[in-house]
């Protein structure tokens, strides 16, 4: 149950303000929280924030405060970095935040650093976020006059500054490592672990670090300012709070809509979406976290599945980033693998052999396979190098390019069987009907 | 033409070499001034970037040639990206970016005879609901479609067409007031 909570990350929304605007989020509660939490010791913000639930929103929802708890207090400096490269297929949430309420976001990285006593933090945007990194720039700036980031903040004697980085095209350097080596100045490919970001040796600059997505900073304002026990009552059990949810594809109103944990698919893409795009055909498929994570038969089971962390596990997927690519009857399942195994491919890094390798291959099987030119073989062939893909790669690029073989050929195997023929032998190219087919 | 010494950028070159503890931290804000100044990573850029940042002018050459957003050739005054990833695919950005190639009567990556438009296909741009979608100049061109509505090809392109004419009288009015 929600109470009269509808809203934490599109709090404007409630108050029908602009939060674009520094004076408005101040007036609406902005800072508060940064204003609590600077009265308490950083490790009861670190419990705060543990006790709240909140977990990680980039996809893998760790939870937050016991990262945060791994930096070592002892060691002089740290750091804290937001990963805003949002580069995943169907997933546009953080640009939301951060053109709709960008002052949380701050906000809440000004509370992550002190509680891990950080005293530089950086927003890494992808390149593509070009206009959206000058605008923070200027709220920065807009804060710094406020004496809301900078020196002395708020009189607290709690120093500490805000940069943007802005990427340059590159998905990989969403990966933690990735994007720590692309800070430091180097080609953005993962590193080897551990150590860890948050150890000594591992993190930026080899200082103990943080990383935490937009969306999950985003929410700690909220936190510190209402308490854990108020975010705690939102969502369900292992999934506390409220989520954004990106919808793309074939659906009637495609957006971000931000939900509790406890809402399911059918409350989300039916009642708010407005349902299929077109009265011809049905829903089909459903991919819930962007290209990566397994893709399923969008039934009425899958649809009467709450979207929490344990609940989407239960119908065999997870909720991830929350970023909800929807195909109707019209798609075939063969194609879609397809196009995110070029993206895959397109955006390995090249460092680790199973994932540059892999991608390659896996990317000409399937242009054969669509060609019409595959047969029976060429599935078993992409899903044995699917498998051979999946938890052996430098980092999770590998695992992520190999679902959508594996899942798309277990849930969706008659949709490969149209492209293949039992015989070994290739399915003629279908001809062009001709007119009056 | 170059960066360093260069008014129009010193405060920017200082801004971003004192964002960070390291100056090799810097060579990626760096490279997008220098492909500011010449249009593209070109030889001369490179080895600016590298002087400033205290690096290897060939470690420099490798996260240009590693990032897509660096171009390693010339580029149309326009540089044209659309999003055909999946999500945009599913509503009409695949056939969205062949139109807008026979519009311009350009192959995929190629630029216009009169040097104004560049188009590619681009990885997915974070603007799902706003397909089909595109990037110019690393500037959103994301009003092509109303996200309420059912998708509608035909008015998509037909927004499409007033921005080419609107960009190509802009062009012709800079290069008028150049002459």
């Amino acid at each position: 149950m929600m109470g009269d909570v509808k809203h934490i990350l599109l709090r404007w929304k409630d108050v029908n303000a602009d939060f674009s605007k520094l004076e408005e989020y101040r007036k609406h509660g902005g800072f508060e929280g940064l204003k609590k939490a600077l009265a308490m010791t950083p490790a009861q913000v670190i419990d705060e924030v543990k006790n709240s639930g909140l977990r990680g929103r980039g996809g893998a929802g760790f939870p937050t405060g016991v990262k945060w708890s791994f930096i070592p207090q002892s060691e002089p400096v740290k750091y804290l970095v937001v990963n805003a490269d949002e580069s995943e297929t169907g997933t546009f949430k953080d640009r939301l935040i951060m053109e709709t309420n960008p002052y949380q976001l701050l906000e809440g990285v000004l509370i992550g650093a002190y509680a891990i006593g950080a005293k530089a933090t950086y927003v890494y945007l992808r390149g593509e976020f070009w206009d959206l990194g000058h605008f923070l720039d200027e709220c920065i700036e807009n804060m710094r006059k406020a004496n809301l980031v900078g020196d002395n903040i708020m009189g607290s004697g709690f120093s500490c500054d805000i940069f943007t980085h802005l990427g340059a095209g590159a998905y990989i350097c969403g990966e933690e490592t990735a994007l720590l080596n692309s800070l430091e100045g180097k080609l953005g490919q993962p590193r080897v672990r551990p150590p860890f970001p948050a150890n000594k040796g591992g993190g930026l600059y080899s200082e103990p670090t943080v990383v935490n997505n937009v969306e999950t900073i985003a929410n700690v304002p909220w936190i510190v300012w209402k308490g854990a026990g108020e975010y705690k009552a939102i969502g369900t059990e292992q999934s506390a709070g409220t989520k954004l949810y990106c919808v793309s594809g074939h659906v009637k109103r495609p957006g971000v809509y931000e939900l509790p944990f406890t809402a399911t698919f059918r409350e989300l893409l039916v009642d708010i979406c407005g349902g299929p795009l077109s009265d011809e055909y049905g829903f089909k498929a459903l991919l819930p976290s962007g290209g990566s994570g397994p893709i399923v038969a969008l039934n009425d089971q899958v649809l009467d599945t709450r979207m929490s962390y344990e609940d989407t596990a239960k119908v065999g997927t997870i909720i991830g980033s929350a970023s909800l690519i929807v195909m109707d009857e019209s798609v075939d399942v063969t194609w879609v693998a397809s196009k995110i195994t070029k993206f895959f491919k397109h955006e390995s890094c090249g460092k680790c052999t199973p994932c540059r390798e892999g991608t390659y291959w896996l990317d000409k099987v399937l242009d054969r396979i669509m060609a019409g030119e595959g047969n029976e073989n060429d599935v078993k062939l992409i899903e044995n190098v699917a498998k051979n893909m999946a938890g052996i790669t430098l980092c999770a690029l590998g695992e992520f390019a190999a679902n959508p073989i594996i899942y798309t050929i277990k849930n969706f195997p008659d949709d490969f069987k149209k492209h293949a023929k039992k015989d070994g032998k290739a399915v003629a190219k279908q001809p062009v009907a001709a007119a009056g087919d | 033409m170059a960066i360093i010494g260069n008014k129009k950028y010193q405060e920017r070159i200082s801004a971003h070499l004192a964002k960070y503890p390291d100056k090799r931290s810097a060579v990626m804000p760096l490279l997008y001034i220098a492909q500011e100044e010449y249009g593209w990573i070109n030889a001369e850029g490179v080895l600016e970037v590298a002087q400033l940042c205290d690096m290897d002018p060939t470690q420099v050459r490798s996260i240009s040639g590693f990032y897509t957003m660096y171009s390693e050739k010339t580029k149309g005054k326009y540089w044209l990206q659309v999003c055909n990833d999946l999500a945009c695919a599913l509503r009409g950005a695949d056939e969205f970016h062949h139109w807008l190639k026979e519009e311009l009567d350009v192959e995929e990556g190629g630029t216009t005879a009169d040097g104004l438009f560049t188009v590619e296909h681009v990885m997915c741009l974070a603007a799902c609901d706003k397909a089909p979608m595109l990037q110019c100049n690393f500037h959103f061109v994301d009003d092509l479609v109303d996200p309420n509505e059912t998708p509608d090809l035909e008015k998509a392109k037909a927004k499409m067409r007033e921005k080419l004419d609107k960009w190509r009288k802009e062009a012709t009015e800079y290069a008028n007031r150049k002459s």
